[in-house]
């Protein structure tokens, strides 16, 4: 399926987020998501799963004032 | 000593960790800042990307982390931002900014107060990024804020204390809340007057990570901060029109 991922299209196999995540190579890297703008816990992922037209957003610890 | 949210600060300064020219200079300005806070954001991640190495990067400080919403624009985004940092960096602390208009950086006062109230109200710590404003401090403390910061002067613009009128009546006012200039500062002569004016701490990033050398100035801006401070302690001598001589004039010889 084809979802967005952080503004950019992205052809995906796994739907659930954890498996989506592993999928995608962040593996256990310290990032946060959010699915179609709403923020998803890391606890919360593996009960979330994505559809076609998700906008997925992952974000990491970046430098700011 | 006022405290922010129950934590002391080893150094009145909050330094930002964007802009600087290697990761090496960013430790090192630290390191010479003595700085008691580091600033940080989140931005979005590509697999393997560099977030990891700066979070290790951060780590290493051993400082309080702030993360900031920089660059969101509504109560949604700000809020949904801060659970993201929430999470990352594991803390309840969030630099709150909501920002109104795009040459200014002038914070939306109004969807600020709102996301304040949300975000204090889930448990977070506020440090709301904010103008002058009395009224808008008054209804961010109401909001569950225990710390206010506003700005010197526009994010990155390095004009010092704009209104320092409003500085000072905004410390008048809240006698017991911690209070940090964020924003505006340049060099060093504008923070150490903003903690000449009481304030608890200055928050900066451009002057020192944009400076020539930035590890020069992050030491002149520990200086600064220690200077303003030991002033404000010292209760400075109040500004006269006339001059009055500091030499005694009786017992001096007469001759002409």
């Amino acid at each position: 399926m084809r979802i967005t991922l952080n503004g950019e299209p992205r052809d995906v196999t796994a739907a659930r987020l954890t498996d989506l995540l592993t999928e995608l190579g962040y593996g256990e890297a310290r990032v946060a998501t959010a699915v179609n703008e709403e923020f998803v816990a890391v606890g919360n992922r593996p009960e979330v799963t994505l559809a076609e037209g998700d906008r997925l957003e992952i974000v990491a610890p970046m430098q700011g004032g | 000593m006022r405290t922010f949210y129950g934590t002391e600060l080893a150094n009145p300064l909050m330094l930002g960790t964007a802009g600087y020219p290697s990761p090496a200079i960013l430790s090192e300005a630290f390191r010479a800042s003595g700085a008691g806070v580091c600033t940080v954001s989140l931005r979005r991640e590509a697999a393997g990307g560099a977030g990891q190495d700066f979070w290790a990067l951060i780590r290493e400080l051993g400082l309080p982390v702030l993360p900031n919403t920089a660059g969101c624009h509504t109560v949604k985004e700000a809020v949904t931002t801060a659970h993201m940092a929430r999470e990352v960096f594991d803390t309840l602390w969030i630099k709150l900014e909501v920002i109104g208009h795009t040459d200014t950086l002038q914070p939306d006062v109004f969807a600020l107060v709102e996301a304040a109230r949300v975000l204090s109200e889930d448990g977070f710590q506020v440090f709301p990024y904010t103008t002058d404003d009395l009224i808008v401090g008054e209804r961010l403390i109401a909001a569950g804020c225990e710390v206010l910061m506003p700005w010197g002067a526009p994010i990155g613009s390095g004009l010092g204390l704009n209104n320092e009128y409003a500085l000072r009546a905004m410390r008048a006012e809240f006698p017991e809340v911690p209070l940090v200039v964020d924003a505006g500062v340049g060099v060093p002569s504008h923070a150490a007057r903003a903690m000449e004016l009481g304030y608890d701490a200055v928050l900066l990033n451009t002057a020192v990570a944009q400076a020539g050398d930035p590890v020069q100035m992050a030491r002149a801006m520990a200086l600064a901060v220690e200077a303003g401070r030991a002033a404000f302690e010292a209760d400075p001598m109040e500004p006269r029109d006339m001059a009055e001589p500091s030499t005694p004039v009786i017992g001096k010889a007469f001759l002409s």
